[in-house]
């Protein structure tokens, strides 16, 4: 066990753990942010994205000793003026079935637009399909990222 | 009140487990099973020394070449030279799931950058491998579908093996730290044939007796 602190949503939390946890166990289990869920645990659902240093990982699939200093960004700690856009248009639109995918479609759908502020079908695409859903709303989410681009342009 | 609750909490607990069996069933019935399925012993490289008996200089640098093609065409250097955007992956070099792209400089599309999954060093936990370099191979440098003499001739044109030349080629096949990744890929994948020095080692040869390409 080794002590780590962690940078989370502007927060530093002092953690007691194996070096090799992976970084989901950490956020969820030793932190206590349960926002952020765990599907598959190896890199194939997205379920578990999080950001790293403002860019989208999948917390389940990097060691927690590997974050370092690096800012650690949770659905619960989303605040970019995109990250509401997005929020606001997932409401709007009434994107999630069960739920379960949502936080991790939403980290993604985040950090698409803070790169890219109109991105086209196909950008949304090859950014969104390793955030896999089980209810299928890919149609929704789609026509929700377009809403959310289109609500900052003005 | 607290039946409704209690009924809500029943649901969403059906429905995550659900959810995480239906990933897990999927993700390890394709991930694993093809990796155990084509897992082969570590192959062997000759060493240079054993081509000097061929005493052509063309002929020893074509078998020299075909020597260290046993690394080129492995797995593990292919599956990130892809002839289309998409990479493949494990020893059946099946497309790379989830779909991912070379997108610009070979890092991946915004939003889904190779650095979402692959991080600084190989993940046993999740199965992911990485290197601090990951990335593709640029469009010019597609080794799949190509004969390795077609390869060999593109390895050595300037305009498509990002300008090297033969000395900095011999360097960067000998010491580049992502292609040294080929030799220690993690469980559940076959490494490349011998050692990244013996491969180097054969590379020299090669350029040294001249760098001729096997023919085809
Ligand atoms: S839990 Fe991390 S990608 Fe599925
Ligand atoms: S809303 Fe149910 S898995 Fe996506």
């Amino acid at each position: 066990m080794t002590q780590l602190t962690l940078k989370i949503n502007g927060q530093s939390h002092s953690i007691d753990a194996d070096p090799d946890m992976p970084l989901l166990w950490a956020i969820r289990e030793s932190v206590g942010l349960t926002g952020t869920k765990y599907g598959c645990g190896v890199a194939q659902c997205g379920a578990c994205t999080v950001f790293v240093g403002g860019l989208p990982v999948r917390s389940c699939s990097m060691p927690v000793s590997a974050v370092g200093a690096d800012e650690i960004t949770t659905i619960e700690g989303l605040k970019s003026k995109e990250a509401l856009a997005v929020q606001k248009a997932w409401v709007k639109l009434d994107v999630p079935q069960c739920g379960y995918c949502q936080s991790g479609q939403i980290m993604s759908a985040t950090s698409l637009l803070e790169i890219n502020a109109k991105p086209t079908d196909r950008d949304i695409d090859l950014a969104m399909n390793g955030n896999i859903c089980r209810c299928a709303t890919y149609v929704r989410i789609r026509a929700a990222i377009h809403d959310a681009a289109k609500s900052l342009e003005g | 009140m607290m039946g409704s609750f209690s009924l809500k909490s029943a649901m969403l607990a059906v429905a995550a487990g659900a959810f995480a069996t239906g990933i897990l069933v999927f993700a390890h019935g394709s991930l694993l099973s093809d990796a155990d399925a084509a897992i082969q012993p570590a192959l062997k490289l000759q060493p240079v020394t054993s081509f000097d008996k061929i005493k052509n200089k063309q002929q020893r640098a074509v078998a020299l070449f075909q020597e260290a093609g046993k690394v080129i065409q492995s797995p593990r250097c292919m599956n990130c030279h892809p002839a289309t955007e998409r990479p493949t992956q494990t020893d059946r070099m099946r497309p790379h799931q989830p779909l991912v792209v070379r997108g610009e400089g070979g890092l991946g599309a915004p939003g889904m950058m190779c650095t979402t999954c692959h991080r600084e060093a190989n993940f046993d936990a999740a199965g992911v491998p990485g290197n601090p370099k990951w990335h593709l191979a640029p469009e010019e440098m597609a080794w799949q579908g190509k004969s390795l003499g077609q390869i060999c001739e593109q390895i050595k044109d300037r305009k498509r093996n990002g300008d090297l030349t033969l000395a900095a080629l011999v360097k960067h096949m000998a010491e580049d730290d992502l292609v040294g990744w080929a030799w220690s890929p993690g469980p559940n994948r076959t490494p490349a044939p011998g050692t990244q020095k013996e491969f180097g080692a054969l590379i020299k040869a090669w350029v040294d007796a001249g760098a001729s390409c096997p023919k085809g």
